[in-house]
């Protein structure tokens, strides 16, 4: 064999042998400038292929030409961890007539590798490849850092097509995925546009009751009893999270603290962390702007993770095992500190679990942070329009009106009040952000379910109804 | 005095309110808001108890909300009436 290379996407298609009523995957690291779920799908659509189920790991705004798709029955399922507004909103409408099933960043590695979602063909967006389809996200003009969700569908699709703008000679230097598990080779014009795939820079928040919840989130894990060296941490990139994590960097470094790892989807702030010693590590499935790709690729201290080693159930141990800390957001939160990341105000899916239950589930402490309400909708509900994630693994939940400490964690709420912060009842939050909003009315509700949230371990968490047309 | 002018108060901000208010027979209100599910109704009580203490019997409003505040949205409106009589 010479080297995998075929001509063109559809050779590439035919060869695999995709017939209708197959599924296709596709992993998510050129994010919102991700051209390759849409050349592949326009390709399975114009050769006629139909009743398709779609295994993504997670789709952004830019993939709304699946909808035409579902429209035409190409597409007639979904799996994915998380789903943009406009997708989402598709979604709730009613536009697929089988529910999406959702899955978490370390369920769907675990399901795909357990035999549960079989996928018939992987496609591969890789920034790097060589002939033999060795490849990384670490290089080329489309660099996107880590490979990470990519893995599983490599290693356990019955056909695995890589898709590279920047075919380099055998071998590759520094692959992630190897050719032993790829079975062709397409090289097009642009895998994505770099300015969807990476943020410039990622921005910590400047808004003041941000920056109030980011201070109290620091002191939270200042006092928890997990702070010190050894210390292993995930944040997300939402700009109090940031934030947060950057006072959590000013007290590490004041008291000298030299933790474990940083973990998750990598931003620069985490890069910063560990070039300035907080952290011996950082553990990294997905790179979030050019700081993190830069550092994955020059820094050996940087490592790339699958998704399974990231953080799957079924793993002998994942990565969030080990976690200490994760701070954490929320669209609701209710009195019984289940978390909402599914569904936007009024029903519509915006989101998705991602690693937010995986997380949550691995971290001794695991903490969300969110304004008391938004745009006049209160935080804290009686019971949240969907359980993304259980109120069991949630610990803390900071707002800059007090800290409510979930009733479980006894141990930690005391440790709280003993530093002297402001702890309250989640039934105060719910309560102090009505009097101030009005106590909003229930949204209704349709008669369809249009996906299912499925737990890292496969059972049914809840279901999203569809929204009624107005 | 009735509203004698068109005039508008507030922003498209999140959190506020854009208020059009211009002469009309009787109050018609047209409101958009993000929260009209949970709070539709009681903002368009909220609009007409801040015209009935503004002695507004006549007037089109065109209301953008965003997520705005009791407090908030009364002092939009108040404002809007009180730049629409000329004040």
């Amino acid at each position: 064999m010479n080297n995998k290379v075929v001509s063109s996407l559809r050779e590439a298609i035919e060869l695999t042998g995709l017939k209708s009523g197959m599924t296709v995957s596709f992993h998510h690291h050129l994010r919102n400038g991700d051209f390759v779920l849409n050349m592949v799908m326009a390709e399975i659509a114009q050769m006629g292929i139909r009743d398709l189920t779609v295994n993504a790991s997670s789709l952004f705004d830019i993939h709304a030409p699946l909808l035409q798709h579902i429209e035409n029955h190409v597409v007639t399922k979904i799996q994915t961890d998380y789903m943009s507004g406009v997708i989402g909103k598709a979604i709730s409408r009613g536009i697929l007539e089988t529910p999406v099933e959702f899955r978490t960043h370390g369920g769907r590695p675990s399901d795909i590798e357990l035999g549960r979602t079989p996928i018939d063909v992987a496609f591969i967006a890789a920034p790097a490849a060589d002939g033999m389809g060795n490849c990384s996200g670490k290089y080329g003009k489309s660099a996107c850092g880590s490979l990470g969700y990519a893995y599983p569908d490599a290693m356990n699709a019955k056909k695995v097509v890589v898709i590279t703008d920047n075919l380099v000679d055998y071998p590759l230097l520094d692959w992630s995925i190897p050719e032993t598990c790829v079975d062709y080779v397409v090289t097009v014009d642009a895998i994505g546009d770099p300015h969807g795939i990476v943020s410039g820079t990622t921005k910590i928040t400047r808004d003041p009751v941000g920056l109030v919840m980011a201070d109290r989130a620091a002191q939270v894990i200042r006092h928890s009893g997990l702070l010190k060296d050894g210390f292993s941490f995930q944040t997300g990139a939402g700009g109090a999270s940031l934030a947060a994590a950057k006072f959590l960097k000013d007290i590490m470094l004041k008291e000298n603290i030299h933790g474990s790892f940083g973990s998750g989807g990598i931003t620069g702030y985490m890069v910063d962390m560990l070039n300035d010693g907080c952290f011996q590590s950082l553990m990294d499935v997905q790179c979030f702007d050019l700081k993190a790709v830069e550092s994955i690729r020059t820094n050996p201290r940087h490592q790339e993770i699958s998704a399974s080693h990231y953080a799957s159930p079924s793993a002998r141990s994942a990565v969030v095992d080990s976690l200490d800390v994760v701070i954490l957001g929320a669209t609701e939160v209710d009195t019984d500190f289940n978390v909402n990341v599914h569904t936007d105000s009024n029903g519509y899916i915006m989101g998705g679990s991602g690693g937010h239950s995986d997380t949550a589930a691995g971290a001794k402490l695991s903490m969300i942070i969110a304004p008391l309400f938004r745009a006049r909708l209160p935080i804290v509900t009686d019971r949240v329009n969907c359980i993304s994630t259980p109120g069991r693994d949630i610990d803390v939940l900071v707002t800059q009106a007090g800290i409510a400490v979930n009733p479980k964690d006894t141990e930690l709420r005391q440790r709280l009040v003993d530093a002297g912060l402001p702890i309250v009842d989640i039934h105060e939050l719910k309560e102090l952000a009505e009097r101030t909003t009005g106590a909003p009315a229930h949204i209704a509700k349709g008669d369809r379910v249009v996906a299912n949230v499925i737990y890292r371990d496969g059972t049914l968490l809840d279901t999203i109804r569809s929204v009624p047309a107005k | 005095m009735d509203i004698i002018k068109k005039a508008s108060a507030g922003t498209l901000e999140s959190s506020d309110v854009y208020v059009e208010i211009e002469p009309g027979q009787g109050i018609q209100l047209e409101l958009e808001s993000v929260v009209e599910q949970q709070f539709g109704d009681s903002i368009r009580a909220l609009v007409q108890e801040v015209l009935a203490e503004y002695g507004v019997e006549n007037a089109r409003l065109r209301i953008a909300d965003k997520g705005a505040l009791d407090c908030v949205i009364r002092a939009r409106v108040e404002t809007a009436v009180a730049r629409g009589k000329g004040e």
